[in-house]
């Protein structure tokens, strides 16, 4: 008997159910012959989180993906489901878990509410629970109406990411896996799908692996940065921005003598610099950069009373630049592991 | 997929039309030169041309199609497992194959009907060698189906699969019935297979068969060799699957 089984089996709202991490990644590793894919992968996704799985292209999010999703065995480590060893018990593993690969491959010549039954039936829905469910998947995915009739074969790109949404949440599985579930998307569709994930937030744990920076840092609660097979982040966006980058940026926007500007920054903090400076806008406006210490974020507010102090620039703008995760991002997967701060590593 | 797809529906025409033409000629031949064997147990002899046609043609998309487009990973990410997947293709194709021959066992019904309907002896009234042709067809086909769907878990490329198919039952039905042919019966290294290739030879059981001969041995022949084919075909498509 299962592990798992052997004990009864929590409900979805008991303690012992809502301690159990949906996902956890135990000293994983994967090889390809010689090639390391992934290497001592270590992480858990709570129950009801959406987690941002970032990566270069072959740092090891699919592989990851597959092994959780029981399509690939991991060559060390262990991958749990809703604290059930997916090596060991793989079927119960897929019995809480929807899985939508990367370029979602659909059935070309299936029609829409043709596939989703399929799916049903192969993801054992109960027999009477089939139509309903299929009903509420398609309303949640926007897929009814003239949709749910047409071959999948004809659908625009947007639609059959719907449709392998729908596909991953029709049997209400506790954890959902998307692998790249934007790409080749319009930005309308981007932003219909992100709103779908969004409607998933709390009900369900969401892992979704992508490159495209902006997408995860709206959709999700937290991110975890891989590069070459090994972890190197793991955080919110705030935290991983104070912990991983070195120095914070203004921008500055101001009419007057830019070297005299320049001469009154130390009188703000010893560490702030000029970075950059544009050419003077047509009302002789010119953009400032500027430089300083990671974590001094009230800096703005000292520059400010130096400035009206000296009363010798009209000021328009001044503002605290934050970095997006593309900046977090490079940083992370440019830092070794080893030169990465401790409070980084997974928590 | 089979029983709603258009394309199935225009292969089942076409394939009672071709199988019409063989038993309108078979009843020409007979017509002609009156034979010892019944005329559906000569329709019956034909058995190879849709094996080694229509099975290939059934199968080659099976396995591979799903590998290529990557529909067979998303079914190996549900509860049912690879064996499971392996089956529900195995007896799809298979229960589609047996279905198009019942739809010929029409023809020598009309015959039996239109062309004898008050001869109670004639030779187009023999239901035994019909019986008999139509089981060594549902026998043999459990392992031509299996070997197909074998075919199609080794490769991504359906034409190679189709390929493949097409060659291996090639060599399991007229190969040894060609091997018989040649002259070098009498060589020493032949002689010890000579019993092993007439044991194979379909042509063997279909006789049989025909005769209403109920032997054992090819049923646990071909039901053994399935067996033995859908787990190889598991292993491959979980060797290929998984790694």
């Amino acid at each position: 008997m299962p592990e798992v089984l052997a004990s009864p089996t929590p409900s979805p709202a008991s303690p012992a159910a809502v301690a159990t991490p949906s996902l956890e990644a135990v000293a994983l590793c994967k090889s390809y012959g010689t090639v390391r894919a992934i290497e001592n992968l270590n992480f858990t996704v709570k129950r009801g989180e959406v987690v941002g799985f970032l990566g270069p292209n072959g740092a090891g999010k699919s592989t990851t993906m597959r092994i959780f999703s029981g399509l690939l065995a991991a060559t060390s480590g262990r991958a749990y489901v809703s604290g059930i060893p997916v090596a060991k018990y793989p079927d119960e593993a897929k019995r809480h878990l929807g899985y939508m690969p990367e370029h979602n491959p659909l059935p070309e010549d299936m029609r829409v509410c043709e596939y989703l039954d399929l799916r049903a039936r192969l993801k054992e829905v109960p027999r009477k629970k089939i139509k309903p469910r299929i009903e509420e998947v398609m309303e949640m995915c926007g897929l009814q109406h003239k949709t749910r009739r047409k071959l999948i074969g004809t659908l625009s790109k947007g639609f059959r990411q719907r449709v392998g949404i729908a596909d991953a949440i029709l049997a209400e599985p506790e954890v959902i896996l998307m692998d790249e579930p934007t790409i080749g998307l319009d930005p309308h569709q981007i932003l219909s799908i992100r709103r779908l994930i969004d409607s998933l937030r709390g009900r369900l744990t969401v892992l979704i692996s992508s490159h495209i920076l902006a997408e995860i840092e709206m959709c999700c609660d937290r991110v975890m940065i891989i590069n070459q097979g090994r972890l190197v982040a793991v955080g919110t966006s705030a935290s991983l921005r104070r912990e991983l980058l070195s120095r914070t940026e203004w921008r500055v926007r101001l009419k007057g003598e830019v070297p005299a500007f320049e001469q009154i920054l130390p009188e703000v903090h010893a560490a702030l610099r000029l970075a950059s400076c544009s050419a003077p806008d047509d009302e002789g406006f010119v953009e400032i950069r500027l430089e300083g210490p990671a974590q001094e974020t009230g800096l703005g507010e000292i520059l400010l009373q130096a400035l009206a102090r000296h009363n010798r620039w009209r000021v328009r703008e001044i503002a605290l630049v934050e970095p997006g995760l593309e900046e977090i991002f490079l940083a992370a997967t440019k830092q070794g592991d080893d030169t990465l701060a401790p409070a980084t590593r997974q928590k | 997929m089979l029983a709603v797809s258009v394309a199935a529906y225009s292969a089942g025409v076409l394939f009672l039309l071709v199988m019409g033409l063989f038993y309108f000629l078979v009843l020409y031949q007979y017509n002609d030169s009156l034979r010892n064997d019944a005329p559906t147990a000569m329709y019956f002899q034909v058995f190879w041309v849709p094996v080694l046609f229509v099975v290939p043609l059934l199968t080659m998309k099976s396995l591979a199609e799903e590998r290529r487009h990557g529909t067979l990973e998303a079914m190996l990410t549900t509860p049912a497992s690879t064996l499971e997947i392996v089956l529900a293709k195995f007896f799809a194709a298979y229960f589609f194959y047996i279905g198009l021959w019942a739809l010929t066992l029409v023809f020598p019904l009309i015959a039996m009907n239109y062309l004898a309907p008050h001869t109670p002896d004639s030779p187009l009234r023999d239901t035994a060698s019909m019986t008999g042709g139509f089981l060594f067809v549902c026998i043999s086909g459990l392992l031509y189906v299996a070997l197909g769907i074998l075919a199609s878990s080794l490769t991504r490329n359906t034409l190679v699969a189709g390929m493949l198919s097409f060659s291996i039952l090639l060599i399991l039905t007229i190969g040894g019935n060609v091997l018989l042919h040649f002259n070098w019966q009498d060589t020493p290294f032949f002689n010890h297979f000579h019993a092993v290739v007439d044991y194979l030879q379909p042509f063997q059981h279909l006789q049989d068969f025909n005769r209403g001969v109920l032997d054992t041995r090819p049923f646990f022949l071909y039901a053994s060799n399935t067996i033995l084919v859908l787990g190889l075909t598991t292993l491959a498509v979980e060797a290929r699957a998984t790694h």
